[in-house]
């Protein structure tokens, strides 16, 4: 599903540039579950936009599917982001003047989907995370967990290969974090890649694979029984 | 453009800070309604000063006799220069020239009562006219008829009373037509009524005028074959200028003036007249232009600036919708629609505003305002602001949408 080679990513800065991802090698399988950690500044988030096409590299080389990911225009960037990567955020981002489902609907609007498939399979994936009477309801009407679940129905309804959640339950409580993270395993287990960005090793516990990041390096990369 | 849902994200995106959207809107819409109502009184004033002038044709010239200045042909300089019927003559022979009309004048200034009928009496201007007049004046005939050419073949003892004449001459309600009017004594048979078109000065010379065959004037009051001057026009395509030089050339070949000596012959040439005011009006009507669009480019220049803020508030937005599949293309087709959504229809409604506005100066100012025409706006002139502010609305977007489509997923999602 993915696969990283000599990955390098750096920044420019006033004085130095700033390498962020040094040399990075990394194979992830299709159907995995696997979370990114480390702490701030290890590279974990400008990997994560590496991977989510939402950031370039700057040598090595990224496999996407079949596809390698090297100078991509920004119009077929956003193409393979719609098609084949959903993303869940820390602060939701959804719309607020749009409700449950008009959120859920708006990678459709981008894949061209006409408007009454969109709103169909909006519902469906309202259903499947368990908001199918809050479709009506505007952002602010729902609680943190209800807006995170919308976030994630709006990552799967373009049916990706590949979900990548940046902090998905950093903005939530303990029990509503364990329901998101119940949810995303259960995503998983309909065959999707999920990748999870989290320095909580709560978190991390629960996935099959962790791979640890330091200064932009794999510190540490394995495999674990779920708990 | 016709994709109903982008329509409704522009609807959420405006309605978000509707206060502002009103605002912005307000520029462009003062923008519109300014040159509306500026180009409307424009028209106006235009129609007003073609309508004083209505009635003249446009490329008559007049010429007179005057006192020669220069010596010509053995000639002593100081002769006087009188016209007769055999100019007339040659001037109807002449290639350029299509109407000719000598014309004779009885007293007039300071002359005293001349015109009898029954217990009334006044003081008129009684011309010696030729049908040909017709065509370089060109009256309304409220009654009856002009004089026609077997009237001045026939040497008829008619007359053509203008309205002021009739006015105070009959009673009102009398149908002057087939009455007699006493001119210095001699009894002439009332056949026409009739008005001027225009609207100044001069209609009201006119109105007080009398017109007689031009035959029957010359001999009735001993006028022998002289010519007091000459109204001519000349064919369609004929300038004023040139029919006046060509006219001159010929009249002055005839009476052995000096081709230098310009006061030998006066004339007056309308065309001049007219060209200047053309010129005004030219002016007036690019002045109105200039400012009306320097005033709705400001508006336009509103809405680009507040667009930007709009778009700076709106860059999480953007940022997740680019997150999502939307193409730099999609985000900037967003913005300049909303810059040209919002410039139209704020746009249209100062264009409608302007013309209410403009109705109603219309019904105040009325139809036979001297200076001032109905003021309207023509289609044209709507569609061409139409065009400006179609063309402003897609520039005021142009800018906010490239920064638009300059925001990286990446810093938008992170901006907290």
């Amino acid at each position: 599903m993915i696969r990283l080679e000599k990955l390098n990513k750096s920044y420019p800065m006033a004085d130095a540039p700033v390498h962020v991802l040094r040399d990075l090698d990394l194979f992830v399988a299709e159907g995995e579950y696997a979370a990114i950690m480390g702490s701030s500044g290890s590279g974990k988030s400008t990997l994560l936009n590496v991977l989510g096409l939402l950031d370039r590299y700057d040598s090595g080389s990224y496999t996407l599917g079949d596809t390698l990911i090297r100078d991509v225009s920004e119009r077929e960037a956003a193409r393979l982001r719609n098609q084949y990567i959903g993303f869940v955020f820390q602060s939701f981002h959804l719309l607020p003047f749009k409700t449950a489902t008009e959120n859920v609907a708006l990678p459709l609007y981008y894949a061209g989907v006409p408007r009454r498939r969109r709103n169909e399979l909006a519902l469906q994936m309202l259903e499947r995370v368990g908001l199918r009477e809050r479709a009506d309801h505007l952002p602010n009407q729902l609680s943190g967990g209800q807006k995170q679940r919308v976030a994630i129905a709006r990552a799967l309804v373009t049916k990706p290969r590949l979900v990548l959640a940046d902090e998905p339950t950093g903005a939530l409580d303990s029990q509503t974090s364990n329901d998101i993270m119940d949810l995303l395993a259960s995503v998983n287990a309909d065959g999707m890649t999920v990748l999870v960005v989290t320095h909580e090793h709560d978190v991390a516990a629960k996935m099959r694979r962790v791979i640890h990041l330091v200064d932009g390096r794999i510190a540490s990369d394995r495999i674990q029984v779920p708990s | 453009m016709f994709d109903l849902d982008r329509w409704t994200e522009l609807a959420d995106g405006l309605r978000t800070n509707p206060v502002r959207t009103l605002l912005t809107a307000l520029g462009v819409f003062w923008g519109m309604f300014m040159l509306v109502v500026m180009l409307g009184f424009g028209d106006g004033l235009e129609r007003g000063a073609t309508r004083s002038m209505a009635g003249y044709a446009t490329n008559a010239v007049y010429l007179w006799g005057g006192r020669t200045t220069l010596p010509w042909g053995g000639l002593a300089p100081g002769r006087y220069v009188g016209f007769d019927n055999s100019d007339t003559e040659a001037l109807r022979q002449l290639p350029g020239v299509e109407h000719v009309a000598p014309r004779n004048q009885l007293g007039g200034w300071r002359e005293g009562n001349n015109v009898v009928r029954g217990a009334k009496t006044g003081n008129y201007t009684v011309m010696g006219d030729v049908a040909e007049l017709a065509h370089i004046l060109a009256p309304i005939v409220v009654r009856g008829r002009f004089l026609d050419p077997l009237d001045v073949a026939e040497r008829r003892k008619v007359a053509v009373l203008g309205d002021q004449v009739v006015q105070e001459l009959f009673p009102y309600g009398e149908d002057p037509i087939g009455q007699h009017v006493a001119i210095r004594g001699i009894q002439f048979k009332v056949v026409g009524w009739i008005r001027s078109h225009a609207n100044d000065d001069r209609s009201d010379r006119d109105n007080a005028t009398i017109h007689l065959p031009f035959t029957t004037f010359q001999r009735t009051f001993g006028f022998g074959d002289r010519v007091g001057w000459f109204a001519l026009t000349g064919a369609k395509d004929v300038p004023g200028s040139e029919l006046e030089a060509s006219v001159r050339r010929e009249l002055g070949g005839r009476h052995q003036v000096n081709p230098e000596d310009n006061n030998a012959i006066g004339a007056f040439n309308a065309e001049k007249e007219f060209a200047k005011i053309t010129a005004l009006f030219t002016g007036i009507r690019f002045f109105v232009w200039f400012v009306g669009v320097m005033t709705l480019a400001a508006g336009v220049v509103g809405v680009s600036n507040i667009l930007l803020i709009v778009v700076r508030e709106r860059t999480k937005e953007f940022g997740l919708r680019r997150a999502l599949g939307a193409t730099p293309t999609d985000v900037v087709g967003m913005v300049v629609q909303e810059a040209i959504v919002l410039t139209a229809v704020a746009g249209y409604a100062g264009l409608v505003a302007g013309v209410v506005v403009l109705e109603i100066a219309a019904r105040l100012i009325g139809t036979d305002h001297a200076t001032m025409g109905t003021p309207t706006v023509d289609l044209g002139a709507a569609l061409g602001a139409g065009l400006v502010l179609l063309i402003g609305g897609a520039l005021a977007g142009v800018i906010p949408a490239r920064h638009a489509a300059a925001i990286q997923p990446v810093v938008a999602l992170h901006a907290e």
